[in-house]
């Protein structure tokens, strides 16, 4: 039984060597996952981390791009442990799209 | 920390098929390699990605393998090598 | 799904909009939104902490590598520090090798190194940057395990007839930093011209570091 991450050796075609700027938003989630990882805070573990990506599923994880699964996994990790509640990000979520239809 | 191995050691990986998370790859599971270093204790991740110490830490090894031990049809040379980092419980001596 | 117009579409031609682009669009943005607001929120960071982790993170560049790589070629003895003890020797030009244990693993005539991670994107960050897309990739982390010298090829790496490739697959704890040949024709070269001549790719072990000719002028 091997895991839908475990990649080595398995048949895949070509290596898309396109370089690109990391987006803002992608630099930002990196950045969220160094603060909550940091020795003073220790929130969470890259270990969490890569577990919640690996538990997000083989179609997901082929779905979403790097930095969707970090996002994706990360906030599954901070509901589990308490820090965020579906309540909060519910409404906080709904106030963001909100703020996207010029609605602020 | 007491490393069960030596450098030069010939170990084989444990098959260990369990779900949940795990470093050591499947595709080099159940074979045989060469002890390259002892890399010092680490906590285990497999404790860890659930959120527990992973304590006591345990040695942590770069092990050898020839590629062509590794993959059945293996095209290079005979001297191309695969280092991977294991952890000291996915390994028994060969 | 999503918005009711795609940004990509390659019938809606890309217009930069500052105004518009700087808002989430996707769902994954508007959780990085959510989740950055909650925590500064909650206070369990503020926005001082988040832009030092950015400032630090845009500080991690491939030329650290090549710092490293070009010190290693014109002193021996640094070279020798480097092999023993990566951490130390990287501190000692002023650069942070993080908390994950940096390995140097040296290419020689007898031996290529080819850096992968295939579980994830294990990468010496500190020292290279944030890892490229091609090396977080599907087709990447499958390949370079089983058919190195295919990959190789691909990025247009040629060795030596007979050189044994020894492929590192960055599973734990370690994260390693190849130290590619220094390359023919450099003997009158200063440490600051070697190190334009050391690509990040030189430094996961997918390409070989530049000859003085192709260095000029690019």
């Amino acid at each position: 039984m091997r895991a839908h991450h475990d990649l080595g050796g398995r048949p895949a075609g070509a290596i898309d060597r396109t370089e690109r700027e990391l987006e803002p938003w992608e630099k930002r989630v990196d950045a969220i996952f160094q603060l909550l990882a940091a020795p003073e805070r220790r929130i969470l573990r890259v270990d969490e981390l890569r577990r919640a990506i690996e538990g997000l599923g083989g179609e997901e994880y082929d779905r979403l791009g790097y930095y969707e699964c970090w996002i994706a996994a990360m906030v599954n990790l901070l509901l589990e442990k308490g820090v965020l509640t579906i309540d909060e990000l519910g409404r906080k979520l709904d106030e963001v799209r909100l703020r996207e239809q010029g609605v602020s | 920390m007491n490393a069960r191995f030596a450098p030069g050691d010939r170990v084989v990986v444990r098959l260990g098929e369990s779900p949940g998370h795990i470093r050591t790859p499947y595709y080099i599971r159940g074979l045989t390699g060469e002890i390259e270093r002892v890399c010092g204790p680490y906590a285990n991740p497999e404790e860890l990605a659930y959120g527990r110490p992973g304590l006591p830490a345990q040695p942590l090894y770069r092990v050898r393998f020839r590629q062509s031990d590794v993959w059945a049809d293996y095209s290079g040379p005979a001297s191309d090598r695969v280092e991977i980092e294991i952890y000291e419980h996915w390994l028994e001596p060969a | 799904m999503h918005d009711d117009h795609d940004h990509d579409s390659p019938a809606h031609p890309h217009l930069k909009r500052p105004d518009v682009e700087d808002l989430p669009v996707t769902e994954s943005q508007r959780l990085e939104t959510a989740v950055r607001e909650l925590l500064l929120e909650k206070g369990v960071f503020d926005t001082a902490d988040l832009r030092r982790v950015l400032e630090m993170i845009d500080s991690w560049v491939p030329s650290h590598g090549a710092r490293i790589v070009a010190r290693a070629w014109v002193d021996s003895s640094y070279k020798q520090r480097l092999l023993n003890d990566a951490p130390a020797a990287v501190r000692e030009l002023g650069i942070d090798p993080g908390p994950t244990q940096l390995v140097v693993i040296e290419n020689t005539p007898e031996r290529h190194n080819l850096v992968v991670c295939t579980l994830c994107s294990c990468y010496p960050r500190r020292i290279l940057g944030l890892p490229p897309d091609w090396y977080k990739s599907r087709a990447y982390r499958s390949r370079a395990v089983r058919e190195p010298r295919a990959v190789l090829a691909e990025f247009g790496t040629e060795l030596p007839e007979g050189v044994p490739v020894h492929v590192h697959d960055s599973t734990a704890d370690l994260r390693y930093l190849v130290l590619p040949m220094r390359p023919a024709d450099t003997e009158g070269m200063s440490e600051e011209q070697l190190v334009e001549l050391v690509s990040r790719d030189s430094m996961i072990g997918v390409a070989l570091p530049m000859s003085p000719a192709a260095s000029v002028g690019g």
